[in-house]
């Protein structure tokens, strides 16, 4: 074959490995469509890696075995043995293993970039320049919202006096070594230790800004690297030229920056607020200590919890992560059947922002064995509510909060959430009074149609499981 | 301490302020009980029942109020006239009385209770704050009315309630009008649905309307109740329009419906008419309305205090005493209420007057000799005063109103800065950059168009797949990895290194994708 027709065979097939990846983001966009969209994923990366290794200028087979064997490997076994509760931490450290390639592909691509030409050699230097940093703050980041949801490190907000001082400065002293990099590199490649301390002054800004971030806010912070590790790969496509990387960084940069909004408007937050960091730090706890809602909560037992399901014909469930963190989803999963099997409309709400990941929760759900068509969004549910006889809110706090809707003075007014308190009555599972992520009261607890159920979530779900199946 | 629990003596009273249930309240918080002989007998407990809770019996009605320091009641105490009794003389100075008062009605029993140095908390009195929600006698006592209400109508109905098809023929349902969807109307529209009828409800608060329609009734409208939002005030002309609606609406119904129930009540002033005499006559023979405001005056025209009284066909239940006729459930509620609210007082084993306490300063009428009704304004405890409900509904649609207008004329600017600047930026790279640059330019600003629009269309509930297969497809950095193996010995091994890792991420992001969507499945 000559060296012409691989290049226009490999090209060809880039086109059809972009073609794929979009098709597969576009199946996943229904459950019915989703696994082939996954296979033609998988299609399509194939294709890209066949189409690389049929270029011209590819020569290193062996060392690409040795590359892919283990990291398969690897990746299949992480992908075997992860936790569905811990998909948040796998996909944060995946994002810093795409953050970490583009570093060394731009490292690599600066050692080899003589073959440039003359005319281009100032924008390939500047597109390597801001690849690796991009690399590098995704890297960083990823590690540090990896340790933070293992629960490593503190899910309290590093506030450092003057940070966004400190950040500006670190961008600052970035610019700057990136003309020393200019400069040193006019001959050969002397400008590799100016390159290195950039990596290095960029890793340790996205290691300080994600350190800022408060736990709550994990599942933008996890959207937005996901968004970064996009433009991280699309930059390396910028510095060898690859257009089938330009294009899949460009579908990864704009999922994760979808997804990040998402999020916050789920948070009825603005994305610069959550990238500034500083929330959860208990500033909104004080704020709203002296205007708390008081009153006389009113507790139930399971018996009784077991028997208002009993009477109930149309029953939403509002899970939060507490759920799973809990390990309760399975056993609501059988007493999700018993009030089935009993004629009952048993539906699920989810809030946007519930769970640790964007639709984190209806993965667990699903891994319970609870069919996804009872699974419901916020939206969609909401106006069902006053024609519910009963809501049962497990392991959530902030997303049933009505003073979201309705106190104007609240942190988190104007926060979208399960109007649950519409309902005929609504069962609170808790452990105890203590306020959600967001530091703030609930007034659901005091409402005259609340009823509080305590109690570890495992136990009471299993509880309610005996008692409606024990007949 | 010593409670006494006397035999209410008003004529038809069958509540008692105790039952067994709450004497054993009352004990567990270390007060002894005194119960008056044959005080709950109207309500079918017995002495005994008392005793086996821990009471004892008194028979002395004098020695009773006399050597107790708590006095629990129902009824205001009474001022001779009834049985020569005056209650009032039989409290021992600086005594505690809990019971009903209506301070508002009766200026003279506050005086004689101020003179008497007793320290009087009134039932109807607490404050209707979250906290006081267990003393909330008032609400006990109007849900019980208005499920009595129903019973009376269906008592004069000379038809079902509910319809049905029977062999001899199609019988409809009765329809039930209730007006004023509080407490009692609520109670109501739920005993009315249960026994089957079609509920109608009316109430001018709109944000009664989720409340009506939970408890399984329509919700009437009123036309002109839209502009009149709409304007944003609350004149007086607004009012008399309303008031026209209103009426209108009533004069409607009245000739359509078969049962009436009104629960219309303005705090202190007597009830307002809305039925009229015209209104009854329209309605069937048979029909029959129970006036829950009999006692302030009644909302019927025809409305006789305490009777019942048939007009053109058309019967009008007055009766004042519905609670009293529910007695023995009246009673165990009003006991808890009364319980909660000597709780509140009752302190390491002694009476203590609170005065800071919003609860117990909105109940006491009379304390120390002095007649302190009505009580100063409730202290707000949060620095910004909440606005009333009606206002609050205003004020936040207006400032969401605002907060919208300031966004879309914030992103209409903002979208022309974007605008400005993507021209500019555009042509800053046509210039400056080699064409080279400019075509994966082009492919990048159109893959994150294709991206935008293809993302916004899965579904919320795929997004943790989404994540982890953009996670697989951000792998692809592999490739550029391996177009690094051909490089010099330093790139390559850097080159090695990426494909390494970059493989994890496409296998594993790949493999954890397929496990989870294996996960969803549809309800078989």
């Amino acid at each position: 074959m000559s060296e012409e027709l691989r290049t226009s065979l490999s090209n060809v097939g880039y086109i059809g490995a972009g073609v794929l990846f979009i098709l597969s983001l576009a199946g996943l966009s229904r459950q019915e469509t989703a696994r082939r969209g996954n296979a033609l994923g998988i299609a399509g990366m194939i294709i890209a890696l066949l189409s690389t290794a049929l270029r011209a200028e590819f020569s290193g087979y062996l060392p690409l075995m040795l590359g892919l064997a283990p990291g398969a490997l690897i990746g299949g076994i992480l992908a075997r043995r992860v936790q569905m509760t811990s998909m948040p931490q796998l996909v944060a450290i995946l994002h810093s293993f795409v953050g970490a390639a583009a570093v060394l592909v731009g490292l690599a691509t600066y050692l080899g970039h003589s073959k440039v030409p003359p005319g281009e050699q100032g924008i390939h230097l500047g597109e390597i320049y801001v690849g690796v940093c991009i690399g590098a703050i995704t890297f960083t980041g990823s590690v540090i919202a990896f340790l933070k949801l293992q629960g490593t490190l503190s899910g309290r907000p590093l506030i450092l006096p003057a940070r966004h001082l400190l950040n500006l400065l670190l961008v600052a002293i970035t610019v700057g070594v990136g003309i020393w990099f200019f400069r040193c590199s006019e001959t050969g490649t002397g400008g590799l230790w100016p390159l290195v301390l950039a990596v290095s002054i960029a890793g340790i800004l996205g290691a300080h800004s994600v350190m800022a971030i408060g736990g709550a806010d994990m599942p933008v912070v996890v959207s937005m690297l996901n968004s970064y590790s996009g433009w991280a790969a699309a930059a390396a496509g910028f510095m060898l030229s690859n257009d089938l990387l330009i294009i899949t960084g460009a579908l990864v940069g704009s999922s994760g920056a979808i997804l990040s909004l998402i999020m916050c408007r789920g948070m009825n937050r603005s994305l610069v607020s959550v990238i500034l960091g500083g929330f959860g730090s208990g500033e909104g706890a004080s704020a709203s200590a002296g205007a708390g809602p008081q009153g006389e909560v009113r507790s139930i037992d399971v018996a009784g919890a077991a028997e208002r399901l009993r009477e109930a014909r149309s029953i939403v469930i509002v899970p939060g992560y507490g759920l799973a963190v809990a390990q309760a989803q399975h056993a609501l999963s059988e007493v999700v059947r018993a009030l089935q099997s009993r004629g009952a409309r048993v539906r699920f709400a989810i809030h946007p922002v519930a769970g640790r990941l964007p639709g984190h929760m209806n993965v667990l759900l699903a891994e319970a064995d609870i069919p996804y068509d009872i699974v419901l969004e916020m939206d969609e549910i909401n106006d069902d509510m006053p024609e519910t006889d009963l809501v049962l809110v497990i392991g959530a706090n902030d997303i049933v909060n009505p003073s979201a809707a309705e106190d104007p003075g609240s942190p988190i007014a104007g926060m979208p959430v399960i109007e649950v308190w519409k309902a005929g009555t609504v069962i609170v599972m808790k452990r105890g009074m203590a306020s959600g992520y967001a530091g703030i009261e609930n007034p659901l607890f005091f409402r005259p149609n609340t009823l509080l159920l305590f109690g570890d979530a495992k136990k009471t779900v299993e509880g309610l499981r005996n008692a409606l199946s024990g007949e | 301490m010593r409670i006494a629990i006397p035999k209410e003596i008003l004529p038809g009273e069958k509540r008692v302020a105790a039952t067994p249930h709450t004497v054993l309240k009352l004990r567990k918080l270390g007060f002894e009980v005194a119960v008056q002989a044959g005080a709950g007998l109207n309500t079918d407990l017995s002495d005994s029942a008392y005793q086996e809770a821990g009471a004892t019996i008194v028979e002395d009605v004098g020695r009773l109020w006399s050597e107790s320091g708590v006095i629990l009641k129902v009824r205001p105490p009474l001022t001779g006239g009834v049985q020569g009794v005056d209650e009032t003389q039989l409290l021992s100075p600086g005594s505690l009385l809990i019971s009903f008062v209506w301070p508002a009605q009766h200026r003279e029993l506050l005086d004689k209770l101020a003179a008497r140095r007793v320290t009087a908390l009134a039932m109807d009195c607490v404050p209707r704050i979250s906290r006081a929600q267990k003393m909330d006698a008032l609400s006990a006592m109007a849900n019980i009315a208005g499920y009595r209400s129903v019973i009376e109508a269906a008592q004069y109905y000379p038809r079902f309630f509910t319809g049905q098809m029977t062999a001899a023929g199609k019988v409809d349902p009765a329809k039930v009008l209730v007006i004023g969807a509080g407490v009692a109307g609520l109670a109501a529209i739920g005993a009315a649905r249960a026994l089957g009828a079609i509920v109608r409800a009316f109430d001018p608060r709109a944000a009664t309307r989720d409340q009506v329609k939970s408890m399984g009734a329509e919700y009437l409208e009123l036309s002109v109740h839209e502009e009149g939002e709409g304007k944003g005030g609350y004149a007086k002309e607004m009012s008399d329009a309303f008031l026209k609606a209103e009426m209108a609406l009533f004069a409607q119904q009245a000739m359509e419906v078969d049962v009436i129930i009104t629960t219309a009540l303005i705090p202190g002033k007597p009830a307002p008419k809305l039925i009229t005499a015209g209104m009854v006559e329209s309605m069937k023979p048979g029909s029959v309305i129970v006036d829950l405001a009999a006692e302030q005056g009644g909302n019927c025209a025809m409305t006789r205090s305490g009777e019942v009284v048939t007009h053109k066909g058309v019967t009008v239940v007055g009766y004042t005493d519905l609670p009293s006729r529910v007695a023995s459930l009246s009673s165990q509620l009003y006991g808890a209420t009364v319980a909660s609210l000597l709780e509140e007082v009752w302190k390491d084993g002694a009476i203590r007057i609170d005065e800071s306490d919003p609860v117990v300063r909105g109940a006491m009428v009379t304390h120390d000799g002095r007649v302190t009704w009505p009580p100063p304004p409730l202290p707000n405890p949060s620095p910004a005063p909440p606005p009333e409900p009606g206002v609050a509904v205003h004020s936040g649609k207006a400032e969401t109103a605002a907060a919208h207008g300031g966004a879309s004329a914030g992103s209409a600017s903002a979208f022309w800065i974007w605008v400005v600047a993507a021209v500019l930026a555009g042509a800053g790279i046509a210039v400056a950059a080699p064409p080279s640059f400019v075509s994966h330019f082009t492919v990048f600003v159109l893959a994150c168009f294709v991206g935008w629009q293809v993302i916004w269309n899965v579904k919320p509930a795929l997004h943790t797949p989404l994540m982890s297969v953009t996670n697989a497809i951000s792998g692809i950095i592999l490739i550029g990895g391996m177009l690094q193996l051909s490089g010099s010995n330093a790139a390559a091994i850097l080159g090695a290194i990426a494909v390494l890792i970059a493989t994890i991420n496409v296998a594993g992001g790949f493999l954890v994708t397929q496990r989870m969507l294996a996960m969803f499945r549809r309800n078989s």
